[in-house]
């Protein structure tokens, strides 16, 4: 059913290729793929919304198909996208500029790397999980079409090279969200989704002023107006300007992240959210805050970035803290689950402002870490309230005895959120940590006794709802097929990722790498030697190791001869 | 063979990834014996791997099997490092294991989550194993929360009970505490020497040096995780409760594997430690307080789980003791004759428990029992067994053991040595007292035989799930206790007989019979100095030795001979049980008033006050000013935000369809 989306979708770009203001930045994606595959992955699920929309009211069975296959065909575009994507290269790939109305620099400017990549895939793999793995039947039409639209939205923000583009995408996805939760939503549902359009807006608004005016800014050092980022890094502005722009920029992102303070839309978004709009909001929307930090914080503010670094640690630890001692005493399920978000993004935002490839990587890694174990929490609570019409965990009790899969499940993603080594969790959460210690070590001690807090506030959850013996009268009915189905793939990936993330922080690292050589390069911030080093494994002819001998030598002389054998034998 | 060593840990965890999917349709008995069988077979591996290390000469007694890199950055593999010490520890790992497996197949019986228990069960050896076997701190660390995850797992098995449910969190939370601090002590050991592989980090600390300072900082971490995991004070807290556990669970990770995990840390990393001497006295203090501290609460405990629980603890705190004198091998001696031991008498314990189903109805308080080995032969004899091994006397395990760690403190502090001495006496005596009360005197299992008196202690209630009823368990007289069946005992039997001879693989004669001393010795750290354990054999004159033996005999003895006096007339005793020790001095509720009440007030100030009041407050006041005072909801209800979000909607659809045409143009 997707086919006419690809056919228009391919016509669009075949008259576009033909086009005189065409600059294909990538030799190498050019070669290798062989049509705009960044520009389908944003169009595939915004013709699929509209193909939606227009379904007549009479045929809204075909609906869930339709979007299943529009999001499917979606997943398998990021799926080729992953499997084409070159782990050597650093840079952007499969990049594609689209020159236009040059009087303001603005351009269709899409590029993927090894930050963006998995966030794409990862938002490949939730969309069709979120619009099968709930039973929403409310006007399923609609619901369905702002999906789509939310999906084509949230690829855009994270393929985007070209900030005015970002900002399209940045203010897009906030319409679909408005509606879901102010439709399909429970409770206080539309308080909160006001709450969550205006605090976004708020930020967004800043954040424009901040583009606009860092594009006149740069105008004079570059000759030119342009929107496109990696131009704009080479802007050269002065420190006093950059950091109030920078601040412009953050407190966009730490909104949406959120950051404490600004953290309070999220709790009763998620919580009068349905459950889709949750998934979505903690697996994807969340990152595109973090995202920012690094994309358009790191990248066009390096100085800046380190400059407010110790405040940005500072706030994300507090998250950590904050926002598990509140998880601990929620009465809610999902709201519970909401503010261990909060403390989960804290962790992201402290690898990001450590400054060194470990906790950066780990930042990264932990934002599809934490978009696999969150949405899945959040389908598992989604299904207890579509069974017991509740979430207070008060009215909850022996779940496990009635359904011991459903259970088993939760116990699985439970542990994985707590951080236990062997599931997808730890691996983030450690990098980070230990690429904190390297240059800020008290702020990874404190956030360090994050983990502590995150078994207390899970543990007791579970031991209140699925522990003890159920109340007379109580039924629980065990995960079904749809069910099992649509939590599969995460259950996967959580075991998968703990165990071999090598493939990702393959893929990962180079880019990050490149990021930090670019700090490094503006500023005077320096990675220490101990984390190129990437624990030993030298690289580039012993550099590293060649260090760490050479600094034995001049510590221990008197063992000279067993330096030289060591290195011998290897 | 030494390639093949994957197998050790792939085989446990074949069995659990079988019993996870197809478990229930495997059902009982079957899924008991395959994971049995799974074990076993890393067992008859872990045998093959030691005979080929053996043939080996001792400077290639070392060998590592990468099997993929784990975490590139930080240059951590999961690898498998086999040499001496790791390779004795597989070794009394798997064969406890596989002896608890075939005795949990008849504890478990008629469980109605019997594959389940199983599952974890593979699980955690794996995990275990992981531990023991790991080539760097990080794959070590996923072996270390892997046990703590199935402890957890496994204590609330019978999760309907609340008391259970309870006891898995708390012993998870307090491990992290532990965890904690042994993160910290990664971070600092990478960022001073670059890696967490043991063998690169010790060989970068020979080259480079370090200073007191760090190493003293990272021991003190490292040692705040053994605590945790060995239960040391002050963190010992969460092992008691954990006996809410089934008790094959109690033997196999709250004796004698699991909680040894602390102290094999300590001797794991043991160059490191050298750097620290402040640490070491740390280690030697808080061990020998610990060993004291616990024997006394052991007097008084009624339930015949908390008193072996109590027990562990304070074996736990001579293993330390070992530890911060430097007499690592007398701490890997004594932890595997502790295992021994301890898991005898654990599953002594629940045989015992298994027989007086139904008998009483507080089947694991001892003031409940008396005179069972008129009707647990078996039980009783294995049993007494370990409680001669364990009160020291020799021939027995516990005493070759006990001794070395006695005549290591003697030689590093006379005063560590009287506290290990007390303590050993103490053992004798709450250990006899035990047996009297369960195998010898009067039968008091008879409806309100008891005085009320027995029963103030609180925690009396923690009654095993009587879930296994008398099913198979035909011609017995609900009314009276009986034997276990043959494959309870048989494991019973093999670890009696462990117990007896478990000693002889390190006696003190003359170096020749020093098996252990002279295996682990061997295990250097390849291209360095370093490894050689410091302190292996006690540089003490023979006749010293021989005097300070016959001290420790003595002492042995002598708790014997009073708890016989004290405990074999009569079973209620109560000024020998002084309140405050019953109450394991109260300090659950210490620490309850202490971190707990205080922690939640502040939660609920954060989440309650703070959060909703004051943030939000700030919030809700800025978007009534901003749209008006009082006017959001009417605004929202004639929909000023739905028409802006169309208009936002729509103005972005415009911009897009702008650009597709312009690029298209």
């Amino acid at each position: 059913m997707n086919v006419p989306a690809s056919v228009f979708n391919s016509a669009v770009f075949n008259s576009a290729s033909s086009s005189a203001h065409i600059a294909e930045a990538g030799a190498h994606s050019a070669a290798s793929v062989p049509f705009p595959l960044l520009t389908m992955l944003i169009l595939v699920p915004m013709i699929g919304a509209a193909v939606v929309a227009v379904v007549p009211k009479t045929r809204h069975e075909i609906v869930t198909t339709l979007g299943l296959g529009v999001s499917g065909a979606t997943l398998a575009l990021a799926v080729w996208l992953m499997t084409n994507f070159d782990k050597a290269e650093a840079g952007y790939q499969f990049a594609s500029k689209h020159q236009w109305i040059s009087q303001f620099g603005v351009s269709w400017n899409l590029g993927v790397d090894g930050i963006s990549l998995w966030l794409i895939v990862l938002t490949g793999i939730l969309f069709p999980i979120a619009i099968f793995g709930p039973d929403e039947r409310h006007e399923r039409k609609s619901y369905v079409a702002w999906l789509l639209l939310l999906e084509a939205g949230v690829m855009g923000v994270f393929l985007s090279l070209d900030l005015f583009m970002f900002f399209v995408f940045f203010e897009i996805v906030l319409v679909p969200m408005y509606f879901l939760i102010g439709g399909w939503g429970h409770g206080n549902k539309t308080y909160s989704a006001l709450k969550f359009f205006l605090y976004t807006m708020f930020g967004s608004a800043l954040m424009l002023v901040a583009s606009i005016t860092l594009v006149a800014l740069a105008k004079p050092k570059l000759g030119m107006y342009t929107f496109d980022i990696t131009q704009l890094a080479e802007a050269g502005l002065g420190q006093t300007t950059a950091r109030w722009l920078f601040l412009a920029f953050a407190l966009a992102f730490a909104i949406k992240v959120p950051i404490f303070p600004l953290h309070t839309w999220l709790p009763d978004a998620h919580t009068d959210s349905p459950t889709a709009g949750s998934v979505i909001l903690a697996g994807v929307m969340l990152k595109m805050g973090t995202y920012g930090l690094i994309r358009f914080g790191l990248f066009l503010f390096p100085e800046a970035s380190s400059w407010f670094g110790p405040v940005m640690l500072t706030l994300g630890v507090i998250g950590i803290i904050y926002g598990a001692l509140t998880a601990v005493v929620q009465k809610d399920l999902k709201r519970l689950v909401a503010y261990s978000s909060i403390a989960h993004l804290g962790f992201i935002v402290v690898g990001i402002y450590a400054i060194t490839q470990q906790a950066l990587s780990g930042s990264v890694l932990q934002m599809i870490n934490h978009g696999v174990s969150t949405p899945a929490l959040f389908l598992l609570v989604g299904w207890i309230y579509e069974r017991r019409h509740t979430r207070e965990i008060a009215e909850l009790r022996g779940l496990q005895k009635m359904a011991p899969v459903f259970a088993g499940v939760f116990t699985i993603v439970m542990l994985s959120s707590i951080g236990v080594p062997g599931l997808n969790g730890f691996v983030g959460e450690f990098l980070i940590l230990i690429g904190t210690f390297l240059t800020h070590r008290w702020w990874a001690v404190v956030a360090a006794s994050g983990v502590i807090l995150a078994a207390l506030y899970l543990l007791w959850a579970y031991q209140r709802t699925f522990h003890g013996e159920p109340d007379a009268g109580d039924s629980m009915e065990d995960l079904n097929l749809r069910e099992k189905l649509a939590i599969a793939p995460l259950l996967l990936l959580i075991v998968f990722m703990g165990v071999y993330p090598k493939p990702f922080l393959d893929r990962i690292d180079p880019s990050v790498k490149a990021l930090i050589a670019h700090i490094e390069g503006k500023t005077s911030v320096r990675e220490p030697e101990v984390a190129k080093m990437r624990g030993g494994i030298v690289e580039g002819a012993g550099a590293g190791e060649g260090a760490v001998a050479g600094e034995g030598a001049a510590v221990k002389t008197e063992k000279p001869a067993k330096s030289e054998a060591g290195k011998a034998t290897k | 063979m030494l390639d093949l060593v994957w197998i050790i840990p792939a085989l446990p965890l074949v069995g659990f990834c079988i019993l996870l999917l197809v478990g229930k349709r495997i059902g009982e008995p079957l899924s008991g014996y395959l994971a049995t069988a799974m074990v076993a077979g890393s067992f008859l591996a872990a045998i093959g791997v030691f005979l080929s290390l053996v043939g080996k000469s001792e400077s290639e007694r070392a060998f590592t099997k990468t099997m993929f890199s784990w975490i590139p950055s930080l240059g951590v593999n999961a690898a498998l490092l086999v040499n001496p010490l790791s390779i004795i520890m597989v070794l009394f790992v798997t064969g406890i294991a596989t002896l608890i497996h075939l005795f949990a197949i008849g504890y478990m019986h008629g469980d109605p989550r019997f594959p389940r228990f199983f599952t974890y069960l593979n699980l955690f050896v794996f995990s275990m194993l992981m531990l023991v076997l790991a080539d760097n701190f990080v794959l070590m660390f996923l072996g270390w929360e892997g046990v703590g995850a199935c402890s957890y797992l496994l204590i609330s098995f019978w999760f309907e009970k609340n008391s259970a449910a309870s006891a898995g969190k708390k012993a998870f939370v307090v491990n992290r505490i532990g965890d904690f601090g042994l993160m910290g002590a990664m971070f600092l050991i990478f960022q001073h020497t670059g890696s967490l592989q043991y063998n690169q980090v010790f060989r970068v600390i020979e080259e480079k040096g370090m200073s007191t300072g760090t190493a003293t900082a990272i021991c003190a971490l490292l040692f705040v995780g053994a605590c945790g995991k060995s239960a040391q004070l002050p963190l010992y807290v969460w092992l008691p409760d954990a006996m809410e556990g089934p008790t094959p669970v109690s033997a196999l990770i709250h004796a004698a594997t699991m909680v040894t995990a602390g102290v094999y840390l300590m001797v794991r990393v043991h160059p490191l430690l050298e750097l620290a001497p402040n640490v070491l006295k740390v280690v030697a203090w808080v061990g020998a307080l610990t060993a004291l501290f616990a024997a006394t609460i052991a007097t008084s405990q009624n339930d015949i789980k908390r008193v072996l629980a109590y027990s562990t603890i304070s074996q736990l705190g001579y293993m330390f003791l070992a530890v911060g004198v430097g007499a690592n091998i007398a701490a890997i001696f004594h932890m595997v004759t502790h295992a021994f031991f301890k898991a005898l008498m654990f599953l002594g314990a629940g045989s015992v428990i298994h027989g007086m189903h139904g008998v009483t109805d507080d089947e694991q308080n001892m003031k409940r029992m008396g005179n069972l080995r008129k009707f647990m032969p078996v039980t009783a004899i294995t049993f007494l067994i370990g409680w001669l091994a364990i009160a020291g006397v020799p021939p027995f395990a516990g005493f070759w053991s006990k001794d070395e760690i006695l005549l290591g403190a003697y030689q590093s502090n006379k005063l560590l040595w009287l506290i290990g001495l007390v303590t050993a006496l103490m053992t004798a005596y709450y250990m006899t007292r035990q047996i009297v009360l369960v195998f010898f005197g009067k039968e008091r299992f008879g409806v309100g035989a008891v005085s009320a008196s027995a029963d103030v202690h609180t925690v009396a209630a923690h009654v095993e799930d009587p879930q296994s009823s008398d099913v198979g368990h035909d011609g017995h007289d609900a009314h009276t206790p009986h034997e276990s069946p043959i494959l309870m005992l048989l494991p019973l039997v093999a670890l009696a007989g462990l117990s007896i001879v478990g000693g002889f693989m390190n006696t003190p004669f003359s170096a020749k019979f020093e098996f252990l001393a002279k295996w682990l010795e061997s295990a250097k750290i390849p291209g360095t100095e370093l490894g050689a354990f410091v302190g292996e054999s006690p540089h003490v004159a023979g006749g010293t030795k021989f005097v300070l033996a016959l001290i420790a005999i003595a002492c042995g003895l002598a708790g014997i001979a009073i708890g016989w006096k004290l405990w074999s007339r009569s079973a209620d005793n109560p000024q020998l049980e002084p309140a405050l020790l019953q109450k394991a001095y109260g300090v659950d509720n210490v620490y309850s008033n202490l971190f707990e009440k205080p922690g939640h007030a502040l939660a609920n100030f954060a989440a309650f006050t703070f959060d909703k009041k004051l943030i939000d407050g700030i919030v809700n006041g800025f978007g009534r000013v901003l749209t008006g005072v009082g006017g959001v909801v009417r605004r929202v209800q004639n929909g000023y935000v739905r028409s802006y979000a169309v208009g936002l909607l729509g103005g972005a659809v415009a911009i897009l369809a702008y650009l597709i045409v312009k690029t298209a143009a």
